[in-house]
């Protein structure tokens, strides 16, 4: 045994031990030694997805906007279901009357039952909405990947394009091009809002897939001999979707926002569909007798962006990567 | 107590400047509390190096980080007492905590390159470490900054003063952080793994330097670690901890020749920088000639599959790179961009059931070369032969028939496996797209694989989240398995792993080997492993070859400096050790 | 830097080029009568017809239409309105009202959004962290038009604090609420941004390494939590200017604030066609400028992109 040479054990021969230092050996029984790195078998077992699923389930925040959202679809797909008065028909003897057993949210100007229409003014909204966003999930998302993925010239170009269509700010874009449109309806005008909203969800996802791209097991899987497109579906893809869902779920809200401001400029649906929007630039003439013919749509309209809005929160704090124990 | 304690001050070494006792740590987590330190006692005597040693998780930093007051998170000392100069702070105020950092308690973190502010440059947040202290204001705070940074062994530091944090090298950077974690001479310093993201060269040069600095100014240090060989190299007391407590305490040689507790003697067993020779299978001989029937196997089924012309006979070499460089093309600010050569005309060969390890710093070119040789990344010039057939020249059904020969294992444990996908479609994965069997036989090849590697069968149904690191590079080594393949190129495959668990490992590719007669290349930055895993070894730097030998020769007698140099920068290395 | 500069400025050719393109393809390009699509449901007579086809060079083939429609931008002809007026006159009118709008919202947007977010990102979790972030959520999901009739009804028209509509020539504090209303959204979104970037730059490690200096907590926390924590706000509010842009349409229009986004409201009511492209044009034309200045400034606040 030779003396070791570094300096700060210059102290020959028995050193002095201090109090405080002296040798100290933990009885054993104290910390058993645990086998190295064993699996632990008791914990139980899910995926990415299942984890966020376990934890969603126990946010309030998640449980009333799906809520929400579920009593939307229900009340869009049957709104007979909920009222048996016709939105569209007309008692101008009734106009501007208060609430009553007949109209139990009054009377708008024009003669229609307010209750009735708020009810049928779901549909347009959640269709525009939905509509939307399946439009531009698929198209923004595939634009995405593929110009993450295979990066180069390809996704320079695909970047530039988005970049032109990101320079339209979404409502300038769309009062443009629905002013020269006349055939206005639930898929032309979710056409426009898509145009202009696509570009958005191909930079997260772009953003999403680089990420991810360059994770050890893409390279694996290249090293397999995968193809290119095989591990772009099955490994990159899956793995991006998280930031993607969040997104399309805040956007649903917007373009559903987007579209009632577009209503309300008398740019969006046509009148002769039921619409929030449409109903609140109507009732814009009477806000300062009746502000309640316009407050009600408005609050339907608010509801449900805001459910949507609440529903991309909670997702986010379940699928943000960051958020992911590592 | 004035903060510009000169060294010759009159301290009373025989008193503890910190005494911790009893300290029990509490995390909190989904109203849980996790017991992070439980009971931990040690004492550090003024002008002395002080140890902590442990692996992830033991509690190490969590302690250290008690005494300056730095809990993260949800992070409360819920029990015992630090006393700093026989005064209590456990549970100090914030007012208190703030005069005592950086003026009596200082601090070099371990990352270097997420410790520095990014939009400050470097003077700025020196000078402010000053001032804050109140040792100078303006003129004289920068003044006294500059000196720091020459003190902290930066060459012209009036430039260095004004330039940023991502213009310096993590050399540099940890050499301002040392900088800045003594501008204020704090009485205490705590180092934690002050060097580890470093390449080992860098290390030594660093910790020499900060050796000499507290031993001029007789600073004290807490060192965190879990290197026990720099540990031991660096501190005359040693404190080992393990699952949140204190296992073993006392001298550093002591415990290192004399282990008692059962984990301390797991530990010194494993150190690699310890650690002697190449874990011996008993019979190597027969493991060449196993590969080597293999490859007769293999090499008639790739004859008979493919109607291009193949050599006879399987080489001994199973891979032979010659002359191979890359070069990139860096885009900086210039039309152009400038060409980096990343590997530049390197020749090896590695024989069929033998282990070639190629070990180099960062930006030695060790990882392109494997790139390369898993043609995954084309050379600039040069060839790579696999079974004597440049892998430049496969055709789309050769290239195919070369990924199911030739695997990879990478160094990132939570990367290398896709986190959507189950443990057991992972390791089918490669049988799946190889069309190997049906799904019958494809199950029960992965189960046999999950027990080559040492995994439950229950890991089957998990995903990678709830596995370990080393679990995870057990799965990918099962992965990189399940084709059989003759070479698996290992890419720093245990860097990322704690010691034992990287012993673990290095102990199941070895037996892997010895059963399956597979053939490795590894690509390493640490010498030490090296001589556990390798038959021969090629060191590279900077894109170079550099020596090529057996492991024997190397570390008996390395013919190169630079090999030299690593060789002297394993921490740990000039220790001797009883039998 | 000059690199940085000198691409970005390359890179912003394209887009201008892409985006009036594709301004102009929407009217013009598209199937039908585009003549017809200006006009909305108004007859078109023969002289309004000649007068279209002359601006827009209808008889010409497309490239060319677009080519002098890219050369009235650059000598800032935008052609004229209906009743006969140029454009550019009544834009160059309007503007300085709509920038008096935009910096009321703008000033409301960042010192409310920073100070509060800055707030509830140091106390993540806590009563005023969870309050703002619910509150914020709600002011993002209630749109600028329903924002603007409920202020307008309720601080107007009941309380009557303030007048209900603006109308011409206002001063910054008849402005107040259209200005509360259009900052709103992009107040929700700063608070929120703020508030996730000082609490992510709160956990950073060279914060803990500024705390271990001994330096005090508001220093920390000005010093080198927020100040890391505005590159990514600061990139936020300078492409938000665009969108207040966008948002003015509604809320001007609402307000009768004279501004550009009325101009554009009023045109798009009254079906003026050629107005409405040659509005959005030039709002498209300043959201790019602003993105610029938005991408210059990071290279300001962030060391790390001025030498890349």
């Amino acid at each position: 045994m030779s003396e070791p040479t570094t300096g700060r054990h210059a102290q020959p021969g028995g050193a002095v031990v201090r109090p405080g230092q002296e040798r100290f050996v933990a009885p054993l029984e104290e910390t058993p030694l645990a086998a190295v790195d064993a699996v632990d078998e008791s914990a139980p077992t899910g995926g990415l997805f299942s984890d966020a699923w376990k934890q969603l389930r126990k946010r309030p925040i998640f449980i009333v906007a799906s809520f929400i959202i579920l009593v939307l679809v229900v009340v869009s797909l049957f709104p007979s279901w909920f009222t048996s008065t016709n939105p569209r028909f007309v008692d101008l003897s009734v106009a501007l009357q208060g609430p009553s057993a007949a109209h139990p949210l009054g009377v708008t100007r024009g003669g229609t039952d307010v209750y009735a229409r708020l009810i049928y003014g779901a549909r347009a909204s959640v269709s525009v909405g939905i509509l939307t966003t399946i439009m531009v999930v698929v198209f923004g998302g595939v634009v995405g990947a593929l110009a993450g993925f295979y990066g180069g010239w390809l996704d320079a170009i695909l970047s530039r394009i988005a970049d032109i269509f990101f320079a339209l700010p979404l409502i300038l874009g769309a009062i443009v091009l629905l002013q020269t449109i006349k055939s206005r309806n639930v898929v032309t005008v979710a056409l426009t809002l898509a145009l202009f909203g696509w570009p958005q969800v191909a930079r997260i996802m772009r953003g999403a897939v680089l990420q991810v791209r360059s994770n050890e097991y893409v390279t694996a899987a290249k090293s397999l001999g995968l193809s290119r497109m095989a591990t772009l579906v099955r490994h990159v893809v899956p793995n991006a979707l998280g930031p993607v869902i969040v997104v399309a779920t805040i956007s649903l809200g917007t373009f559903i926002a987007a579209e009632a401001t577009l209503s309300f400029l008398s740019l969006g649906l046509p009148p002769n569909i039921v619409s929030w929007g449409g109903d609140i630039s109507n009732a814009r003439a009477t806000l300062r007798t009746d502000p309640m013919i316009l407050l009600w749509p408005s609050i339907g309209l608010s509801i449900t962006v805001l459910s949507f809005l609440m529903l991309g929160d909670a997702l986010r704090d379940a699928l943000d990567p960051k958020g992911r124990t590592r | 107590m004035s903060p510009q304690n000169a060294p010759s001050a009159p301290v009373d070494r025989s008193k503890p400047l910190l005494e911790v006792r009893d300290l029990e740590v509490d995390f909190t987590s989904g109203g849980r509390a996790v017991h992070a330190v439980r009971k931990a006692n040690f004492t550090v005597y003024p002008g002395q190096t002080v140890a902590i040693v442990g692996e992830s998780g033991s509690g190490k930093s969590t302690s250290a980080m008690a005494v300056i007051g730095l809990l993260p998170g949800s992070g409360k000392v819920v029990g015992g007492q630090i006393l700093f100069d026989g005064k209590d702070i456990a549970h100090a105020s914030h007012r208190e905590y703030v005069s005592l950092r950086g003026t009596h308690i200082g601090m070099v973190p371990q990352d270097p390159m997420s410790n520095l502010n990014p939009v400050w440059n470097i003077g700025f947040q020196v000078k402010e470490a000053i001032e804050a202290n109140g040792i100078a204001k303006g003129a004289a705070a920068k003044k006294r900054a500059i000196e720091v940074l020459g003190e902290a062994g930066l060459g012209d530091a009036a430039r260095r003063y004004r330039q940023y944090p991502h213009e310096f090298s993590g050399g540099m950077r940890q050499r301002a952080l040392i900088g800045i974690g003594l501008a204020s001479r704090p009485r205490l310093l705590i180092a934690d793994e002050p060097t580890s993201a470093l390449d080992v060269t860098v290390q030594r040069g660093i910790l020499d330097h900060l050796d000499s600095l507290t031993a001029d100014l007789g600073t004290a240090v807490l060192l965190i670690t879990h290197d026990l060989g720099l540990a031991a190299e660096r501190a005359e007391h040693l404190v080992v901890m393990y699952k949140g407590q204190v296992v073993e305490s006392g001298p550093a040689l002591e415990i290192l020749q004399d282990p008692r507790h059962p984990y301390t003697q797991r530990l010194v067993a494993a150190a690699p920088s310890l650690a002697s020779r190449r874990m011996q299978s008993s019979h190597r001989a027969a493991i060449v000639e196993q590969a080597e029937v293999r490859a007769e196997q293999v090499h008639e089924q790739v004859a008979a599959a493919t109607p291009v012309a193949v050599p006879d006979a399987p080489t001994s070499d199973v891979i032979e790179v010659q002359g191979l460089t890359k070069e990139f093309v860096i885009r900086g600010a210039g039309v152009r961009g400038e060409k980096l050569r990343a590997v530049d005309d390197v020749n090896f060969a590695v024989r069929r059931g033998t282990t070639l390890a190629v070990v180099g710093e960062s930006g030695s070119g060790k990882s392109t070369v494997a790139q390369m040789v898993l043609n995954l990344l084309p050379a600039t010039s040069g060839k790579v032969l696999f079974d004597g057939v440049d892998i430049t020249t496969l055709d789309r059904k050769q290239q195919f028939a070369f990924r199911r020969r030739v695997q990879p294992i990478f160094q990132n444990p939570y990367g290398s496996l896709d986190p959507s996908w189950s443990i057991y479609s992972s390791v089918e994965e490669p049988l799946r797209v190889h069309g190997v069997g049906d799904a019958k036989s494809r199950e029960a090849r992965v189960r046999d694989l999950l027990d080559k590697v040492s995994l439950p069968q229950s890991s089957l149904r998990r995903y990678p989240n709830e596995l370990s690191g080393g679990q995870r590079q057990r799965v990918a080594i099962a992965r990189a398995l399940a084709l059989q393949p003759e070479v698996v190129v290992c890419d720093e495959a245990v860097s990322a792993l704690d010691v034992l668990v990287q012993g673990q490992i290095l102990r199941l590719l070895n037996d892997l080997q010895a059963e399956l007669g597979l053939t490795y290349l590894f690509i390493t930055h640490d010498l030490a492993v090296v001589r556990e895993i390798a038959d021969d070894v090629v060191v590279m730097q900077k894109g170079r070859l550099v020596e090529h030998a057996s492991v024997d020769q190397v570390f008996t007698s390395p013919q190169q400096e630079y090999t030299k140099a690593l060789l002297e920068a394993i921490p740990g290395g000039s220790l001797q050790l009883g039998a | 830097m000059g690199w940085y500069i000198g691409r970005r400025l390359l890179q912003m050719v394209p887009v201008f080029f892409g985006a009036t393109l594709l301004i102009y393809a929407l009217v013009f390009l598209l199937p039908g009568d585009p003549i017809l699509a200006l006009f909305g449901d108004k007859p078109v007579s023969e002289t309004a017809r000649a007068t279209l086809t002359a601006q827009y060079n209808l008889d010409k083939p497309f490239i060319v239409q677009y080519l002098l429609f890219l050369k009235g931008i650059f000598t800032l002809d935008f052609g004229q309105s209906f009743s006969g007026q140029p454009v550019i006159d009544q834009i160059t009118r309007a503007f300085p009202v709509t920038i008096k709008l935009a910096v009321v919202a703008f000033v409301i947007e960042a010192v409310f959004g920073i100070a509060f977010g800055f707030i509830a990102g140091l106390r993540r979790g806590g009563i005023f962290d969870s309050t703002v972030l619910f509150l914020s959520l709600i002011v993002i999901g209630i749109p600028v038009f329903v924002l603007g009739f409920v202020g307008q009804y309720f601080v107007g028209v009941k309380w009557g604090i303030v007048r209900s509509t603006v109308g011409g020539d206002p001063s910054l504090v008849d402005l107040l609420l259209p200005g509360t209303v259009l900052g709103a959204l992009s107040f929700a979104y700063v608070l929120r941004l703020t508030r996730n970037s000082v609490a992510e730059g709160l956990s950073a490690d060279h914060v803990r390494t500024a705390t271990a200096k001994g330096l005090s907590r508001p220093r920390v926390m000005t010093v080198h939590v927020l100040r890391n924590s505005l590159i990514p706000v600061v990139t936020f509010l300078g492409t938000d200017l665009g969108a207040l842009m966008g948002g003015a349409v509604v809320t001007e229009g609402i307000f009768n604030v004279p501004g550009v986004g009325n101009l554009l409201y009023q045109s798009v009511i009254r079906q003026e066609g050629p107005t409405v492209v040659s509005v959005v044009t030039i709002l498209v034309l300043i959201y790019l400028v602003a993105n610029l200045v938005v991408d210059l400034l990071y290279a300001v606040l962030d060391p790390r992109i001025r030498y890349v």
